[in-house]
């Protein structure tokens, strides 16, 4: 195997591990705390909001918006890892 | 100044902006007019996307939606936002890298195969028109309402305009007119918003005065007051919504892996420089949707709070003006049931004297909350900005699947880069005439409909391109068996259970609600004919060949953010 194809291979397992991390978060927040576990969260509120409608109208989204830029960042500084930047 | 006049002058400008744009960005190549040169800038190709992907059903009727629903509405937001992260995570940077036209481009190179090409362009067909149709119904409503022409005369206006600049600039007057229209949608959308939060909780911020304490030194909460008034009238707490949870789950789902699975979203990431560039993109397209996506339920909670204290239980004859301006266009129906002047607005429909159509709630909103004319008039611009940018970008797939997928790649290869040019305007064309007749002339399952999209969506593109990228091994075999078994058993269950054809006919299809698979409704369905055609494919590539080497080593090649053509050469 050539020095460039480990660094693809290499490469694409952080690449898999990222997404895995960042798709778990963004399935709890959105069908864990706005779906299955919402009943359970209204009990709590902040300000007027019992917390599970929060997550479900409005927090899901913020944390959607939030994943993609991490994403951004991590994937960044992988491709500079392996000199794959452009 | 009139409603009328401050309508007259602000679409006007608008519109003279959008076409100014279009004769500065003709296209000269097929490349620019297919995927606007391929240099657009990540912030320009967010907002751009962020209009595209933003409809008339976005802008005008989703808030309206929510506050009819309450919690439920939730699929919506969640839905049609939640999708982006499969976007920027799944697909975007690795079909950038690809690095070609159109969606059933890759599918097609992906499982050389001119069969998975063919059944692609046919699901893009049909999604891009479905939805396209609405788009033109939801101009021709804006103008009639706010510029008192024939519904008719306005989806005309409305085609001319969007012909203008489509067929003109292609996807780089697309993107360009986007941008402008991105940035009058969202100003619409807020001015009205911001207004009503101030008066209704003293609150600046719509998201935040949501949850915020009334304005009227009560101490109560918002959200609390309008749970208290919804149960009064009988209907369920606003904060919890109606439907189970397994469909909740099922549609959200399915609307997230639909909107990843567009056409016309999807295209948008072979606009971008970079791969670099895609995921940016993504991401700003995202951040400029969750403005309005997280605004749309505050208003929902504003307008119903508003719209109970006005009407219920007051007496008919003193409703203020805007009541009997709307009770004309038919969006609001009042039915003195018991002969008492007053008007019971409650759950119990033999009851229930007031029927409200969703789309008043945002339209009507300014009236209701007694702001200024020009915010009224601001309001028909940004409508207008929102469907005539949709439009645009389907329309533009359904050119390019026409010109450069059916033509350029299966008809005639050897047509010349001017002819594909023409065979793109001309197909732009037909198919604004072709949208323009169902906005003139509207299927009655237009909304039905767009539900189907995302569905098909769902069922089709999204597992076909998923395993495109993560799984090497995938072959044609398993692919093309898994979106044609996927699509079928969406059509299937939409037609049964949406349209109840095979027990006859629309009337009874409320009763086939006990018979769901699993509780899950049509809109929800998606997601179960998604499974199926990953499990289809999964199993029929056991059994069938590998894909062929040169294959596999194109799927590493795009597993690579750098350098076209560094990694097929080991």
């Amino acid at each position: 195997m050539s020095e460039k194809q480990k660094h693809a291979t290499a490469y694409w397992k952080e690449n898999l591990r990222y997404l895995v991390i960042l798709l778990v978060i963004w399935f709890a927040v959105s069908y864990g705390a706005g779906i299955l576990f919402k009943d359970a969260l209204d009990a709590f509120k902040i300000g007027g909001f019992p917390l599970g409608f929060w997550f479900a109208q409005q927090g899901s989204i913020y944390v959607f918006v939030i994943l993609i830029f991490v994403y951004v960042r991590l994937m960044n500084k992988l491709d500079k890892k392996y000199g794959f930047n452009e | 100044m009139t409603v009328q006049t401050w309508t007259y002058i602000i679409v006007g400008i608008t519109f003279a902006l959008y076409i100014g744009i279009a004769i500065w960005s003709r296209a000269g190549t097929t490349k620019e007019f297919y995927i606007a040169g391929g240099g657009v800038s990540p912030l320009a190709n967010g907002m751009a996307t962020a209009a595209d992907w933003m409809s008339a059903a976005s802008f005008i009727s989703m808030a309206g939606l929510i506050s009819f629903m309450g919690y439920d509405g939730a699929v919506y937001l969640m839905g049609w936002t939640g999708g982006y992260v499969l976007l920027a995570l799944l697909l975007a940077p690795y079909l950038r890298k690809f690095g070609k036209f159109t969606v059933p481009d890759f599918i097609g190179d992906r499982y050389y195969s001119k069969t998975a090409r063919t059944v692609a362009v046919i699901c893009a067909l049909i999604v891009s028109f479905t939805y396209v149709a609405g788009q033109m119904r939801g101009v021709g409503v804006v103008f009639s309402r706010f510029l008192e022409v024939n519904i008719n005369t306005g989806v005309i206006i409305g085609m001319v305009i969007v012909l203008f600049y489509a067929v003109l600039g292609g996807m780089k007057g697309i993107t360009y007119t986007q941008v402008a229209q991105y940035c009058v949608l969202i100003f619409a959308f807020m001015v009205p918003a911001i207004f009503i939060s101030i008066q209704m909780t003293g609150n600046v911020i719509p998201q935040l005065g949501m949850g915020g304490t009334l304005s009227d030194g009560s101490g109560t909460y918002l959200l609390d007051k309008l749970n208290g008034l919804s149960t009064e009238l009988g209907f369920a707490e606003y904060t919890s919504g109606t439907k189970s949870m397994a469909d909740v789950f099922a549609i959200t789902l399915a609307l997230m892996v639909g909107t990843a699975g567009l056409p016309h979203v999807i295209v948008r990431f072979f606009t971008v420089k970079k791969v670099k560039d895609a995921r940016k993109s993504a991401g700003l397209a995202l951040l400029f949707i969750a403005i309005l996506y997280t605004t749309a339920p505050a208003i929902a909670v504003f307008a119903r709070t508003n719209l109970i204290q006005t009407v219920s239980n007051k007496e008919y004859v003193n409703m203020p003006e805007w009541f009997s301006k709307w009770e004309e266009t038919g969006l609001l129906k009042y039915d003195d049931k018991n002969e008492d002047g007053v008007i019971q607005y409650v759950a119990d429909a033999s009851k229930n004297e007031l029927i409200i159509d969703n789309d008043i709630m945002v339209l009507a909103n300014p009236e209701i909350a007694n702001l200024p004319n020009w915010v009224i008039a601001l309001l028909a611009a940004g409508a207008l900005a929102a469907a005539l940018s949709t439009a645009a970008g389907l329309l533009l797939v359904i050119s390019s699947s026409v010109s450069h997928d059916l033509i350029k790649k299966m008809i005639n290869p050897n047509i010349s880069e001017k002819g594909e040019l023409w065979a793109a305007r001309i197909s732009a064309t037909v198919a604004v005439c072709i949208a323009g007749y169902f906005g003139i002339n509207p299927p009655g399952f237009v909304a039905a409909v767009v539900a189907l999209a995302f569905g098909l969506a769902a069922a089709s593109f999204f597992p076909a391109i998923i395993m495109g990228i993560f799984y090497k091994k995938m072959n044609k075999e398993g692919a093309i068996s898994g979106m044609i078994v996927g699509m079928l058993l969406m059509l299937f269950y939409m037609l049964k259970f949406k349209f109840g054809i095979f027990d006859g006919g629309k009337e009874i299809v409320a009763t086939l609600k006990e018979d769901w698979w699993f509780g899950i409704s049509p809109e929800g369905f998606g997601t179960i004919a998604m499974l199926v055609n990953f499990a289809v494919a999964l199993i029929v590539n056991k059994f069938t060949k590998e894909p062929p080497q040169y294959v596999q080593d194109i799927v590493e090649h795009i597993r690579i953010p750098s350098g076209a053509g560094e990694a097929t050469d080991h």
